[in-house]
């Protein structure tokens, strides 16, 4: 028995090493590790980073008026004045520190939503796949329905009933994509479940339990590492869009979509209030996006796209 | 193929009933008591049980499912709380413009998609393969609603003043108006009927009517205020086809009978056409109509930063504004729709490649 296992843990070393090494040989995946590397320092040390607080205003501490532009000393913003790479925004805060302070709040929102929609879509897919009949037909159809609403259709909806904030917002965008991720652990199940190590765990007398947890889930997490990995950048730009419709975060929470939405009105007077947020939201997602795109092509490369 | 249509048709039946159930539960659970919200302040308990009693909501909630359906099925969508009009009218209003968005991004995004993965795929790892992909990374990743933001600034005041400047809201310029084609053409149809609703229905899409009465400057303005909206909104699929025409045009043309027709010296552009690109369009297609959510859900972003009442917008509204019944009867419309498409899709798969027998 032991031995089973070591023989087991030597190989599922070897899938992580050979799919690190292959990730570092990959232009994406390095850029993907790259930028988000680059990103949880900022969030980690955003206190250190950010020159103002991110909340209070400036009024009565420096001299300057609200939306005013962007100054660098660098390119040309006289000396005297106070340095604010990205401008001051509508309530005269320092924009640089609000969009250093929302890596945390967007990044929190990427891990928590997918965290909680991969362990519910991963035990309603095991479920679905291990159990097969009407157990599986009634989670299954249920999934069907939700995906017959467009995604951001379904959020609304159930923020509207949860009622508008950042949590109920996570909580809205984690439930839509359960389905995702059910789908993809219900096919790995069912093209394992057959598999004749799983039929001679069954002969031995193992249990369901440690069956799916053993046998079946290790070989099921490849495909999962990489929708998790895309879905992270999926769910950052689905919050930012609910907060964007005020629906999740709000005011003065410092998340880019509630930042963008709230100087929307004056993008024709202030446009770096809104081009700031909104390339920090792309540059978060683009790094999900190449890291799982590049986890794909090195976990499995029959999956390339 | 005909057994199998069937088939489709009858699968996606409890789907549609799982919607309808859906839809019926958020509408009731939805915070707010619909006395209230539609009364206001002249809501005193007598009155309430009056109102309830005359909407059918005192009755148990199965009756009140069977009667909603009942209503559905007669095409009785039931009336706006907020604009006290049927949500069929303000459908006919507002999904016309949804429905000329949807279809110019997806226009839009399919054909500069597929011409972008197949240059790619023929340069294979050149410097265009790879910036249009390090693009198509980018488009992917881009918030919808940052990206049309940024287009109506740059169109609509950096631009200011040159050929290139576009609107950044509305429909048509303050001054134009669509003139229906069935008052053009002298059509002389009676409100409140079928044919009246779909004429209605169909003079709603500016730029179709415009184009069917040759009423030229009302189009071109039509067509100038739809590009930003629509550029925005293909963006993000546009993306996801170029990435996966790419992929699927290199797996084809690593084939036997691409080389073979290359070796019998057809021209380049037959062989990636007629040869190539015909069998790569399974997994194209596929993906295209899977973009149909995207467009919805982008769709609400999109009209709602241009100023645009189609069905997206109008749907956030009502949400925001506890409008049930706009909220049930759009939903279930937007519901339906993409179900039905994604049908559609699938149905078109024997189309794209014969060796699927559908049986």
């Amino acid at each position: 028995m032991s031995k089973q296992r070591k023989r087991k843990q030597k190989y599922s070393q070897g899938l992580w090493r050979l799919t690190i090494e292959r990730l570092f040989r990959q232009r994406s995946g390095i850029a993907g590790m790259i930028i988000l590397g680059i990103l949880v320092l900022i969030a980690i040390f955003a206190p250190f980073i950010a020159p103002y607080d991110p909340i209070e205003p400036l009024i009565g501490i420096e001299n300057i008026k609200k939306r005013e532009k962007p100054c660098i000393h660098l390119l040309g913003c006289s000396a005297d004045k106070p340095q604010h790479i990205m401008g001051i925004d509508g309530n005269v805060r320092d924009l640089f520190s609000r969009v250093v302070y929302g890596t945390r709040v967007s990044l929190f929102i990427g891990f928590i939503t997918i965290g909680f929609a991969v362990v519910v879509g991963v035990f309603l897919g095991t479920i679905a796949g291990y159990s097969g009949g009407w157990l599986e037909d009634v989670i299954m159809r249920t999934l069907d329905v939700m995906l017959a609403f467009p995604f951001l259709l379904l959020a609304i909806a159930i923020t509207s009933v949860l009622g508008p904030g950042l949590t109920n917002a996570m909580l809205a965008i984690a439930i839509v994509s359960i389905p995702a991720y059910a789908r993809v652990i219900r096919s790995s199940v069912l093209s394992v479940k057959e598999e004749e190590y799983v039929s001679a765990a069954r002969a031995v007398g193992a249990s369901p339990i440690r069956i799916v947890s053993q046998h079946i889930l290790p070989n099921a997490l490849p495909p999962l590492i990489v929708q998790g990995t895309l879905g992270i950048g999926t769910a950052i730009l689905e919050a930012a869009a609910l907060s964007f419709l005020g629906l999740g975060a709000q005011p003065p929470t410092p998340e880019w979509g509630a930042m963008l939405s709230a100087e929307r009105a004056q993008l024709f007077s202030a446009p770096h209030l809104v081009f700031f947020p909104g390339l920090a939201i792309m540059i978060t997602v683009l790094g999900f996006n190449l890291l799982g795109d590049g986890l794909r092509d090195a976990m499995d490369p029959r999956l390339r796209l | 193929m005909l057994k199998y249509t069937l088939r489709r048709f009858v699968a996606a039946i409890p789907v549609l009933f799982g919607v309808l159930v859906v839809i019926f539960i958020l509408a009731r659970v939805v915070p707010g008591d619909p006395c209230t919200a539609m009364l206001g302040e002249k809501a005193t308990p007598e009155i309430c049980e009056r109102f309830l009693h005359e909407k059918g909501l005192d009755k148990p909630i199965y009756i009140q499912f069977m009667v909603y359906v009942g209503d559905i099925f007669s095409g009785d969508f039931g009336t706006s709380i907020r604009f006290n009009r049927p949500i069929v009218d303000i459908l006919i209003e507002r999904l016309p413009l949804s429905i000329e968005l949807g279809f110019i991004a997806l226009v839009i995004a399919s054909t500069l998609g597929i011409t972008a993965g197949i240059i790619s795929a023929i340069r294979h790892n050149s410097y265009v393969d790879v910036s249009t992909m390090v693009l198509a990374n980018v488009g992917v990743s881009m918030p919808v609603f940052w990206l049309g933001l940024m287009l109506a600034y740059i169109f609509a005041l950096v631009l200011k003043g040159t050929p290139f400047q576009l609107p950044p809201s509305g429909r048509l310029s303050p001054g134009m108006k669509c003139i229906p084609f069935y008052e053009v053409y002298d059509w002389n149809l009676v409100p409140d009927t079928f044919a009246y609703g779909v004429s209605e229905f169909v003079s709603n899409m500016f730029i179709f009517n415009s184009f069917i009465t040759g009423d030229w400057i009302v189009f071109l303005d039509a067509i100038q205020h739809m590009i930003l909206p629509a550029v925005a909104l293909s963006t993000i699929p546009m993306a996801i086809i170029a990435r996966m025409t790419r992929s699927s045009m290199l797996q084809v043309l690593s084939l036997d009978y691409v080389r073979t027709a290359k070796a019998k010296g057809l021209r380049e552009i037959r062989v990636i056409v007629l040869h190539a690109l015909q069998n790569a369009l399974l997994p194209i297609v596929t993906i295209i109509g899977l973009q149909l959510g995207t467009l919805f859900s982008g769709a609400i972003l999109t009209e709602t930063i241009f100023g645009l009442s189609g069905v997206g917008k109008s749907l956030f509204e009502a949400i925001t504004a506890r409008d049930f019944p706009i909220i049930q009867g759009f939903t279930l419309v937007v519901a339906v729709g993409y179900v039905a498409s994604n049908l559609i899709v699938d149905l078109s798969y024997a189309f794209f490649d014969p060796r699927i027998s559908l049986e």
